[in-house]
């Protein structure tokens, strides 16, 4: 699988109540989320955000609550890809779990400016910055995680695995 | 090379002789937990798992307590949700408004919760329970939704930090002030994918309530669990609430660790974190002149029975600053049942600070205490990222119940000395 967009770059530490604040989650209707992901940090975020960009991120990206909305709200809103230092625990097994698309890559955060052009190939873990023509390689999943993945999630993989 | 208490715990529940660090297993879960937040997304994964039943009626715990009493419609709504599938599957652990209180005060106090147990939660405070001995460790919906189903979840086994504790608390000090100064120490992602296992003379010094209050803080060290060593005090608590079969771990003596800090418990000094991480942490003698508009003294890292007894020892018999709006809510109705009995209900009443139901509803800016644009507050609870409480130019400031009792009277953040 590969993807392509602009980059929306943060720093370090953001959390998942500035992902999806917790007066937003009376609801779990994604496209709802969507509607106020990123709000306390870029309330801007909603209005630049096109289908395929690719959010860039410093270390401990998801730190904090284990709202599976923080996940679901960035993914609803159209974001193809996640790239940061490191991500915080529950945020990172959320992602897989709900399939969506994360990489540890401190290299390419370095390397990588808001609103550049990146490609990811999630097969080969190659990250390309076509703006700034440089290529760098993120560590691939453990098999295990990559049949999650393949499954579009954990509850796929589960149905997969009880036939 | 030997296993930590958690390596231990995750081998014997994997059906393994021995785990390493960033080894994958699936492991048997002993109980499974959810709230009203986290709980409606799981229940829609479940549905869409296919199986009729729960793995086990018994090992699985839902707690409406973070938008309740219900606080809108659509909050009434989720909980209906969460109501319905409970009462359908026959899931014993439902806990209704009456009933309930904030999970983590909660659980332990139902006896759900034992030594050697490993547990997961659709709540990043679920780590809470490793005061216990028990491994347990905050997760997703779908993950909850995966373990109702299967009784089974995928870990991968973590490195620990080991933390030995000497010496013994000065006055005023409690748990809450040494894993703030922890936190300050090691930084918000200072134990990332790592345990947090406490051990060590100094131990037994600590309460039940100083460890719980430090093991539901390790996700803001960025742990997967914090653990504390089974003692003499956890075993009287364990006796006392469950009726629990359970299993004592101990570390290896040649466990590996990625790093071991000595801390010296007579050391610690009353802590603050100020805006917006928790690794901001000054001692109180270095906060200066921050004066508050609201002090919220509870939540599932403060609001049992030894928060409130502090906090009631410092307002009895002063007011509450005019300035402040003072805002308690003992964490379980068994906690508040306990406090009106002893007389601390009366005391923060007389003092001018309201007594809320259980809820979290402030912790996280839910209800029952959001804060305005540029207002400040000193909370026992466990963040103050941006927007946390309200506003997101609203700031909180985190501390013990001693310390936030005392800036509830002063109307800016002080040391209960200043107000005795």
């Amino acid at each position: 699988m590969k993807v392509q967009g602009k980059v929306i770059k943060y720093g370090d530490n953001v959390d998942t109540d500035v992902i999806i604040p917790a007066r937003y989650l009376n609801t779990s209707d994604p496209k709802e989320l969507a509607k106020h992901c990123m709000e306390d940090l870029d309330a801007d975020f909603v209005n630049k955000v096109r289908p395929g960009d690719i959010m860039v991120a410093r270390k401990n990206f998801g730190c904090g609550s284990s709202r599976e909305h923080a996940p679901i709200a960035i993914k609803a809103s159209g974001v193809s890809c996640v790239i940061a230092e490191t991500f915080a625990r529950i945020f990172y097994r959320n992602a897989i779990n709900i399939g969506l698309p994360i990489l540890e890559c401190p290299e390419a955060v370095n390397g990588i400016d808001d609103g550049d052009e990146v490609k990811v190939d999630f097969d080969t873990g190659e990250i390309t910055n076509i703006t700034k023509g440089t290529v760098y390689k993120s560590l691939p999943f453990p098999e295990f995680m990559q049949e999650i993945i393949k499954n579009n999630g954990l509850i796929g993989y589960i149905k997969a695995n009880s036939k | 090379m030997g296993m930590t208490m958690t390596q231990k715990i995750l081998a014997a529940h994997a059906g393994l002789e021995k785990v390493v660090p960033g080894q994958l297993i699936k492991a048997k879960l002993d109980l499974v937990l959810g709230n009203d937040v986290t709980t409606p997304v799981a229940v829609n994964e479940f549905k869409k798992i296919g199986v009729e039943e729960v793995f086990d009626k018994t090992k699985i715990a839902i707690v409406p307590d973070h938008f309740t009493p219900n606080k809108d419609i659509k909050s009434a709504e989720q909980c209906k949700y969460i109501r319905e599938f409970a009462r359908s599957k026959g899931i014993v652990n439902y806990f209704e408004i009456g009933q309930m209180g904030i999970e983590h005060a909660l659980i332990p106090e139902k006896g759900l919760v034992v030594p050697g147990d490993v547990v997961i939660g659709a709540d990043s405070h679920t780590c809470t329970y490793g005061a216990l001995g028990a491994f347990s460790t905050g997760v997703g919906s779908t993950d909850m939704a995966a373990g109702m189903a299967t009784g089974e979840a995928w870990f991968k086994v973590p490195e620990a930090i080991k933390f030995n504790l000497k010496g013994k608390l000065n006055k005023w000090v409690s748990g809450k002030d040494v894993i703030l100064h922890i936190i300050g120490m090691i930084g918000v992602d200072g134990a990332l994918y790592k345990s947090m296992e406490f051990s060590g003379e100094g131990l037994s010094a600590l309460s039940m309530d100083d460890r719980f209050a430090m093991a539901n803080m390790a996700i803001e060290a960025g742990a997967k669990n914090g653990i504390f060593e089974v003692d003499e005090k956890t075993l009287e608590y364990v006796r006392e609430h469950s009726t629990k079969e359970y299993t004592v771990y101990k570390a290896d003596d040649d466990a590996e660790y990625s790093a071991v800090y000595d801390i010296d418990l007579s050391q610690i000094k009353l802590t603050v974190a100020f805006p917006h991480l928790p690794e901001n942490t000054r001692t109180i003698d270095e906060v200066g002149d921050i004066e508050i508009d609201q002090v919220v003294i509870g939540s599932c890292t403060n609001g049992r029975i030894e928060d409130m007894r502090m906090a009631a020892s410092i307002l009895k018999g002063k007011k509450v600053h005019p300035h402040v709006r003072a805002i308690i809510f003992p964490a379980t109705q068994q906690i508040y049942l306990q406090a009106l009995e002893e007389g601390l209900l009366k005391i923060f009443v007389e003092a001018g600070a309201v007594v809320s139901t259980p809820t979290c509803g402030p912790c996280l800016g839910g209800h029952m205490g959001i804060l305005a644009k540029g207002e400040r507050a000193v909370a026992t609870t466990n963040r103050n990222f941006v927007g946390r409480m309200g506003h997101p130019e609203s700031e909180v400031y985190l501390a013990s119940p001693a310390v936030a009792a005392a800036s509830a009277i002063a109307g800016k953040i002080v040391s209960p000395e200043e107000v005795m």
